[in-house]
C-alpha cells in the first residue's frame, strides 16, 4: 500500500533535477564586465556593435572572457577589474559619444546552464545597493498645456473662417470664447465641433454676452495622460542611459507615477540632476548663402561666421545655422512615422499647436527652396536631425518631413521628436538608496537567518521524529531547493523581505511534516500496523494540509494585489513557498519514506521516536 | 522522543468562560493602548527621511546635532543604533522642501562635516505615498479576512468561519496594542508581517476545526464539548511541536537578521503566541457557542458517498 507507482519517482526525480540546475547559478558568483548601450534610441544594438566592440579589444589586445548580446546592449566579460578598466577606457575612446560604456557585473553561469536560461536570482536595489525613485507625474499640468494648445488652435480657427469673437480664455481645463450674437456662437460651435471632435461644446449666455464653453471629454483626457506618462518614460529611459548605469529600470506604476531604478549608483545627486533636465528642440533656418564650401571650411576652422552657429548633422556633416530660432519644441504636440502619399517613401508627419502652426505657416512662405534646421539641444550639445527643403508653403499645423531612409528611421525620429522634452513635469515623491557595503551585509543577515533557522529545525525534526525527522528535513530541502530555483527561474525580484520569507516559508512548511508524523504516530498509537499507519497518516493528514495551506494562500495573494515595495517582495516568495511546501511535503517525503519502509515485507517497528 | 502522551481529554470547553475573558481583557487592553498612544508609524507610513550613517569611529552625536541645526533642519532626531558607529537620522516630511533638496542637503552637510561618513541607507517618502499605504494596508487586510471567511465557510461552515475570523482579528489587535504600547516602529515589513500572522493565525484554527469535523464523524454518541475537547487535545501535540519549528526560524531571523528584519520579527512573534491561544481557547469556544453541532457540519459530506454510489452510464 505505501508503493509509489514509478511515473511517480520519475516526476519527483525530474523536478529535483530541474530545481538543481537552476539553483546552481546562484552559487557561481559574478564576473566583472563591460556593458555597451547605445546612448540614442535611433542607434539599435546589433550585430555590427557586436563586432565592433571584439574588433576594439582585439586591437588593443585585451583579453576577454566573453563577449554577448542581450536586449540593452553588448555585454563583455572580463578577467578582472583592471583589464575591465582598460577596456571602458579603449571603448570610450573607440565608440564615442554614440554609445555609453558601464562597468558592470555578470553572472559567471557557465555557457551550458545559461543556454537553457538558468541564472542566478535577480536581486533587489537592497540587496545590492543603487537608488531607487518614484515620480509623479503632473497630469494637471498635462492637461492644462493641452487646453492652452486648444485655445491657439480655435483662435487659427475662428480667424480662418472670419468669425467674430471678443475673447478666448482658458478657465482650468476648459476653454471659453465669447461672441457678441448667438448665431455666431452657433456658427462657430459647429465648425469647431467639426475640426476638434475631441470636446464636447456647449452654448452658454444670452442677451449679446454668448460664449461657447469646450471642455475635454473623457475619453481625451485619458488619452492626454497616457500620452504624457509614455513620453515622460521615454524621455526618462533616454536621459538614464546618459548616465551609464547597467541594467536601470524605468517603469510605470499606476496611472501617473514612474519608478526608477539604479543599481549600483552612489552619486544620487547626478542622478537626480539627470532626471530633472529638459531636452529641447529647435526648428532654425539654415543659412543658405554662406553655405559654399568654402565658408563651411572656414566654419569647421573657427571662423563662423556672424550671427550663425556651425552644427554637424546625423552622417557628421557640417551645417550652418542662423542663430535665430523659429520654433521650439514646446510647440510639437505630436509626432508619427508615415509614408508620403506621392512617392510612397516614409515621412515623418509632425502637429503644431495653434500658434506654432501660424508662425510655421509664416516662415515657410517666405522660405520656399531653402532649408530649415531641426535641431535637438541636449546634454549641453546641439545635433541636427534633419534638414529638409521646403518646397511650398505649410499651412494647418501639420508639417511632412520627408528624407527618411526608411520607415525605421521616420519611426526613431518621430520618437525623438517626442522624447525631446517632458510632456507634464514630475516630482520625486520617494527617494530610497542603499549602499553597497549595506547591501551585502542584508544579504548576509539573510541567509544566515535561514541557514540557521534550518539547522536548528533539522536538529530537532531528528531528535523528535527521528527516521521520519530525517526523511521531513529532506523534504525541507528539496522545498528550499524548489523555491530558489523557481525564484531564479521566474528573475523575481528577491529583496531582504523577500529573503525574510524564504525563512518563514521553511518554518511554516515543517507543519506539514509535523502533521503527517504526529498522524502516524497516533495510528500506531490505536494499534494499526505500521504499512496502514504510514498510508493513514499520509491520506488523513492531506486534507487538513490543503485546507491550512489555501488560507495562508488567500492572504499571500492579497498581499501580493496590495502590497508595494517590500510587501509585494515579501508575497511573491510567500506564495511560491506554500506551493513548492506542498508538493514538497506531500509528494517528496511520502517517496523517500515509500523508499525506506513501502518494500518491506514485514516491518516490526517504525522508527518515528 | 514524544513530549505528549496525553490520555485523557483535556476539558477545555469547561474553561472556555476563563480564556475568552482572558482574551477580551487583553484585547480591550490592546484597543486602549493603539487608542491611547497610537502606533509609532515610521516614515513608510507618515512620510519624511530616513538616513543612517555609518562613521568610522563612535559617532558624535551632539556634532551632528549641530550641523543639521547649522543648515537649518529642525526636528532631527539623531540617535545611535546597532553600534557607536552607527547612527540614524530622522526628520519629518518639510513643506518647504522636495524629497530631492531634503536628502541632498542632509547628505551634503554630513560629508562636509565629516569625510569619513558612509551613508549606508536614505529612506525618503512623500506625505501621498504614506497615505495611500494606509487604504491600500486596509484594503489588504479587509481582502485577506474577506477571502478567509469565504473558503471556510465554503469548506467547513460560516460559523467556524466566523469563529476562525474573530480568532483571528483578535491576534493582529493584540499585535498592534503591543507595538503601541511599547512605541515599536510600525513599518511596511510589520504591516507584512501581519498579513502573514494572519494567514498563518487561521493555519491554526484550520487544523484545531478539521479535527472537529473528523471527530463529529467518528464520535457519532458525544456531545460538542466532548468533540471539541478532543480534537484540540489529539492537535496538542502537533500544535506545539509546529510552532516551536515556526518560532525557531523566526528567533533565528531574531537573532541574526538585522536592524531591518527585527520589528518584523518581533510581530510575527507575538503572532504566533498569541495563535496558538486564540486558534485553541478563542475559536473554539466561539464556534460552540454559535452553535456548532454534527447536524450543520456533516450533513453535506454524509450525502456525498451516497451520490458517488449513483451508477455511471458507461
Amino acid at each position: 500500500m505505501n508503493r509509489y507507482p514509478i511515473w511517480k519517482f520519475v516526476l519527483i526525480g525530474t523536478v529535483f533535477i530541474i530545481g538543481l540546475l537552476y539553483t546552481i547559478p546562484n552559487f557561481f558568483g559574478e564576473s566583472p564586465a563591460v556593458q555597451i548601450s547605445p546612448a540614442k534610441s535611433s542607434l539599435k544594438v546589433d550585430q555590427a556593435l557586436l563586432q565592433k566592440v571584439e574588433d576594439t579589444l582585439k586591437l588593443a589586445n585585451i583579453p576577454f572572457d566573453g563577449l554577448f548580446m542581450d536586449a540593452s546592449g553588448v555585454k563583455v566579460r572580463l578577467a578582472n577589474t583592471d583589464t575591465q578598466l582598460l577596456a571602458k577606457d579603449k571603448l570610450v575612446g573607440n565608440l564615442g559619444k554614440d554609445y555609453t560604456v558601464a562597468l558592470n557585473l555578470v553572472p559567471q553561469t557557465p555557457n551550458w546552464l545559461q543556454s537553457i536560461g538558468a541564472k542566478p536570482m535577480y536581486l533587489g536595489l537592497d540587496l545590492r545597493g543603487g537608488v531607487h525613485f518614484l515620480l509623479q507625474v503632473d497630469m494637471k499640468a498635462a492637461l492644462d498645456k493641452a487646453a492652452e494648445s486648444t485655445v491657439g488652435d480655435f483662435r487659427m480657427a475662428l480667424r480662418k473662417e472670419k468669425i467674430n469673437y471678443y475673447g478666448i480664455e482658458r478657465q482650468g481645463q476648459v476653454v471659453v470664447v465669447k461672441f457678441e450674437s448667438e448665431a455666431e456662437a452657433t456658427k462657430a460651435r459647429n465648425l469647431l465641433a467639426k475640426d476638434f471632435s475631441d470636446l464636447t461644446y456647449k452654448i452658454n449666455g444670452g442677451d449679446k454676452d454668448f460664449s461657447v464653453v469646450a471642455s475635454m471629454s473623457v475619453m481625451a483626457q485619458k488619452r492626454i495622460q497616457e500620452f504624457a506618462l509614455k513620453q515622460n518614460l521615454q524621455t526618462l529611459h533616454n536621459r538614464i542611459n546618459e548616465l551609464g548605469v547597467a541594467e536601470p529600470i524605468v517603469q510605470q506604476q499606476g496611472v501617473d507615477r514612474i519608478v526608477v531604478q539604479l543599481p549600483g549608483v552612489q552619486d544620487t545627486a547626478k542622478a537626480k540632476e539627470i532626471l530633472g533636465r529638459t531636452a529641447t528642440l529647435e526648428i532654425r533656418m539654415v543659412d543658405e548663402e554662406k553655405s559654399d564650401m568654402a565658408t563651411l571650411q572656414k566654419a569647421q576652422s573657427g571662423q563662423v561666421p556672424f550671427g550663425d552657429e556651425l552644427f554637424a548633422d546625423r552622417e557628421g556633416r557640417p551645417v550652418l545655422v542662423k542663430k535665430s530660432v523659429v520654433l521650439t519644441g514646446d510647440r510639437i504636440t505630436d509626432a508619427g512615422p508615415g509614408v508620403n502619399g506621392q512617392n510612397g517613401t516614409s515621412v515623418v508627419n509632425v502637429t503644431l499647436d495653434g500658434r506654432g502652426a501660424g508662425i510655421f505657416k509664416n516662415v515657410t512662405r517666405e522660405n520656399v527652396g531653402k532649408r530649415m534646421a531641426i535641431l535637438l539641444i541636449e546634454k549641453g550639445s546641439t545635433e541636427v536631425i534633419t534638414a529638409p527643403v521646403i518646397n511650398e508653403e505649410i499651412g494647418g499645423g501639420r508639417v511632412q518631413i520627408s528624407g527618411m531612409a526608411n520607415a525605421q528611421e521616420a519611426t526613431d525620429i518621430s520618437l525623438l521628436l517626442r522624447a525631446g522634452a517632458l510632456a507634464a513635469p514630475m516630482e520625486i515623491i520617494e527617494e530610497r538608496t542603499v549602499g553597497p557595503s549595506m547591501g551585502e551585509e542584508n544579504i548576509k543577515r539573510g541567509v544566515h537567518s535561514t541557514l540557521w533557522g534550518f539547522a536548528a529545525i533539522a536538529v530537532m525534526m531528528i531528535v523528535y521524529y527521528m527516521a521520519f525527522g530525517g526523511v521531513s528535513v529532506m523534504a525541507l530541502g528539496v522545498n528550499l531547493l524548489l523555491l530558489v530555483a523557481i525564484l531564479s527561474m521566474l528573475q523575481a525580484t528577491l529583496t531582504l523581505p523577500g529573503l525574510a520569507a524564504i525563512a518563514l516559508a521553511l518554518g511554516m512548511a515543517i507543519d506539514a511534516n509535523v502533521l503527517i508524523n504526529e498522524r502516524i504516530r497516533e495510528e500506531l498509537r490505536n494499534g494499526n500496523t505500521p504499512q496502514a499507519s504510514i498510508h493513514a497518516g499520509y491520506d488523513r493528514a492531506f486534507d487538513t494540509i490543503l485546507d491550512s495551506n489555501v488560507t495562508t494562500l488567500i492572504a499571500g495573494l492579497a498581499l501580493f494585489m496590495f502590497g508595494t515595495g517590500p510587501i509585494k517582495g515579501f508575497a511573491v516568495v510567500h506564495v511560491l513557498g506554500i506551493m513548492t511546501s506542498m508538493f514538497s511535503a506531500v509528494l517528496v517525503s511520502r517517496a523517500l519514506v515509500n523508499l525506506l519502509y513501502g518494500y518491506r515485507r514485514k516491518i516490526e517497528h517504525l522508527r518515528i521516536g | 522522543m514524544e513530549l505528549f502522551r496525553i490520555k485523557k481529554d483535556i476539558p477545555f470547553m469547561s474553561y472556555g468562560r476563563l480564556t475568552t475573558s482572558i482574551s477580551l481583557i487583553t484585547f480591550l487592553l490592546a484597543i486602549f493602548f493603539l487608542l491611547h498612544r497610537g502606533l509609532n508609524y515610521g516614515v513608510d507610513f507618515t512620510g519624511g527621511t530616513v538616513m543612517e550613517v555609518h562613521y568610522p569611529a563612535a559617532a558624535n552625536i551632539e556634532q551632528i546635532r549641530q550641523v543639521m541645526d547649522g543648515v537649518g533642519l529642525k526636528d532631527v532626531t539623531v540617535q545611535n543604533f546597532g553600534s557607536s558607529q552607527d547612527v540614524l537620522i530622522r526628520l519629518p516630511v518639510k513643506k518647504e522642501l522636495s524629497i530631492a533638496q531634503l536628502s541632498e542637503k542632509i547628505s551634503g552637510a554630513l560629508k562636509t562635516a565629516d569625510a569619513g561618513a558612509e551613508i549606508r541607507r536614505v529612506e525618503s517618502v512623500g506625505s501621498q505615498v504614506g497615505e495611500e499605504l494606509y487604504e491600500n494596508g486596509a484594503l489588504a487586510l479587509l481582502l485577506v479576512c474577506a477571502g478567509i471567511m469565504g473558503y471556510l465557510a465554503l469548506r467547513f461552515e460560516w460559523r467556524f468561519a466566523v469563529a476562525a475570523i474573530i480568532a483571528n482579528m483578535h491576534d493582529v489587535i493584540i499585535i498592534l496594542g503591543f507595538f503601541a504600547f511599547f512605541q515599536w516602529e510600525f513599518n511596511l515589513t510589520v504591516l507584512a508581517a501581519i498579513l502573514a500572522v494572519l494567514g498563518y493565525s487561521v493555519n491554526e484554527s484550520v487544523v484545531v476545526f478539521d479535527r472537529v469535523r473528523e471527530n463529529f464523524k467518528k464520535m457519532r454518541k458525544a456531545s460538542a464539548v466532548h468533540v471539541i475537547d478532543n480534537a484540540i487535545t489529539r492537535t496538542m501535540s502537533r500544535t506545539i511541536i509546529t510552532h516551536m519549528m515556526t518560532q525557531t526560524m523566526v528567533c533565528s531571523m531574531l537573532f541574526f537578521g538585522g536592524e531591518t528584519l527585527h520589528n518584523f520579527s518581533l510581530a510575527l512573534t507575538i503572532g504566533i503566541l498569541f495563535g496558538i491561544y486564540s486558534s485553541v481557547l478563542v475559536a473554539c469556544p466561539i464556534a460552540m457557542w454559535l452553535g456548532v453541532s454534527r447536524a450543520n457540519l456533516i450533513g453535506d459530506s454524509e450525502k456525498k458517498p451516497k451520490e458517488e454510489e449513483v451508477p455511471v452510464a458507461p
